[in-house]
């Protein structure tokens, strides 16, 4: 068996997989919440409460409609991004001239219902998801085996990610969106349907959220809780990455999940707490975090 | 083309004006002079629709704007190019150029821009629109409105701080742009300037309109106009 720093290689490169996943997840989920801030300058803390309804919405697509894995994965972000909108609509929006910290407490506040009322309609003790049969199984990468549907959860959360990456910043949509993060009555002035364009932004972060939920249903199992179990590593992430940076959300969400990873082969008494070390170090000699432009 | 009638306006609580009347017509530069806190850049601000409160009318190719969304009177056809220009740091020279999206048919093309103003055709790679020097910021805020189709433009202070030499130009530019049919509502400090490209003036006090000043007689009131200015 191959011995890295005295590790069996599998185990560092199970645990390096492992890391990745997770990492994966901190990227999408701190991506819709960078983007929802810039955007709308309301930190979602409902953004966990959302992740867990798009697993749900998928358990309720199998299990109600009989509608599998693959079409929830397109379904669910447009069902739970399409709640998100009406969330925005008749409660966020009227938020907007006040304190951050208003947006701050009616989300928390939506996280707490949602949660709550999931746990009262399904326990807390979880709902099996099956992975689709197509990504069953492993594959012999040679140094370790790799099972395939966590192979297919990196891809996708990298597909998506770099996708939200172009949109932002090389298209015409996204130099609007930037553009009204910067100065939106400016760019309503030009023509644009700022308040329309803000809604469809929420709607597209909570869609990030819902599409991760989705695909960690088969690995997690699909309960209330999973959303907050999450949350507040991917807050740190967001910190760490710099509020609202774009670049800064993805790359350190993935390379968090590795640091967290790695931790629990070589300490993993400290594997829980690694990315709040990071966080602490990072706001004492980067305030602004790693990506974030200075103010 | 464009008729403001006791237009009254409010940040917050403060009342800044307090009936506005005047008008401009189709293919005319007017500019509104006053000293500082008149309320000229509230004036545009107010026919834009970007302050916090307003009244009285707003009408343009009568129709009706005073109760409208900026983005709504956008798109009727009036472009605004503000005083502090509103160039995006975060977009590219390029992308700040094609942000504003097109309201109607007839506007410049982007090599009729580039070639009414070279320098921009040279930065247009630049990554950070911010990044362009205080004269190149003004030629691209004014660029991109041109590209619109509106045929109302509405230029706050577009010489404030800049070069005689750039200030030549944009004087150029206004000249042109009135040629090819344009109707411009310009807000100025520098009366010398505003003779050289402007139809009529208009003096604001107190956020009031207080006089009306064609540009034949700005020599015959002058003493009239420095009272109004203090300079």
């Amino acid at each position: 068996m191959i011995m890295i720093f005295g590790i069996p290689g599998p185990l560092l490169f199970g645990q390096l997989l492992l890391g990745l996943i997770n990492g994966a997840f901190y990227a999408m989920l701190s991506l819709g919440l960078a983007v929802i801030f810039g955007m709308l300058n309301i930190i979602n803390f409902a953004h966990g409460a959302l992740f867990m309804m798009g697993a749900f919405c998928s358990w309720m697509l199998l299990n109600y409609l009989g509608i599998g894995y693959f079409p929830a994965l397109i379904l669910a972000p447009l069902i739970i991004g399409a709640f998100g909108i009406v969330l925005e609509k008749t409660l966020i929006s009227r938020l907007y001239k006040l304190d951050h910290l208003y947006g701050l407490l009616l989300t928390f506040g939506l996280a707490l219902v949602i949660e709550g009322l999931f746990r009262n309609a399904y326990g807390s003790s979880g709902l099996p998801y099956r992975i689709p049969q197509v990504l069953t199984g492993a594959t012999d990468l040679g140094f370790m085996f790799m099972p395939n549907y966590r192979g297919w959860v990196v891809l996708c959360a990298a597909v998506v990610c770099f996708a939200t990456w172009a949109i932002i910043e090389k298209t015409s949509l996204g130099a609007t969106l930037r553009a009204a993060t910067e100065n939106a009555p400016l760019v309503q002035a030009f023509g644009v349907n700022v308040p329309r364009l803000i809604t469809l932004t929420y709607g597209g972060g909570i869609a990030l959220a819902a599409f991760a939920g989705v695909l960690a249903a088969p690995i997690y199992s699909v309960n209330p809780n999973m959303g907050t179990n999450f949350i507040n590593t991917v807050f740190a992430v967001v910190v760490i990455g710099g509020m609202g940076s774009i670049l800064g959300s993805i790359v350190t969400g993935f390379a968090l999940g590795v640091v967290e990873g790695l931790t629990k082969v070589f300490y993993p008494q400290a594997s829980a707490t690694v990315v709040f070390v990071v966080m602490v170090i990072i706001l004492l000699t980067r305030p602004r975090g790693l990506f974030g432009k200075a103010a | 083309m464009l008729e403001i009638k006791g237009l009254n306006a409010w940040y917050g609580e403060s009342h800044i004006l307090h009936g506005v009347d005047f008008n401009v017509q189709e293919g005319e530069v007017v500019t509104l002079l006053g000293r500082n806190g008149a309320g000229k850049t509230t004036t545009m601000k107010s026919i834009m629709g970007l302050v916090g409160r307003r009244e009285g009318s707003v009408k343009f190719r009568g129709q009706e704007l005073a109760d409208k969304m900026p983005n709504q009177i956008a798109r009727a056809g009036i472009a605004f190019c503000p005083e502090e220009r509103g160039i995006f740091g975060s977009l590219s020279v390029t992308e700040n150029l094609m942000l504003p999206p097109i309201v109607a048919p007839g506007g410049l093309t982007v090599d009729e821009i580039y070639a009414m103003f070279p320098n921009l055709k040279e930065r247009a790679r630049t990554a950070h629109g911010t990044r362009l020097s205080g004269g190149e910021q003004q030629m691209l805020a004014i660029g991109r409105i041109l590209r619109t189709g509106a045929k109302m433009l509405l230029l706050d202070e577009p010489t404030e701080g800049l070069a005689p030499v750039i200030v030549q130009q944009i004087g150029r530019t206004i000249r042109e742009i009135k040629k090819r049919g344009f109707t411009v509502l310009l807000v100025e400090q520098n009366f010398r300037f505003a003779a050289t490209v402007a139809d009529r003036h208009y003096v604001m006090e107190h956020g009031k309109v207080v006089d009306m000043i064609p540009n034949r007689e700005l020599e015959a009131n002058m003493g009239k106009l420095h009272d109004y200015l203090g300079v």
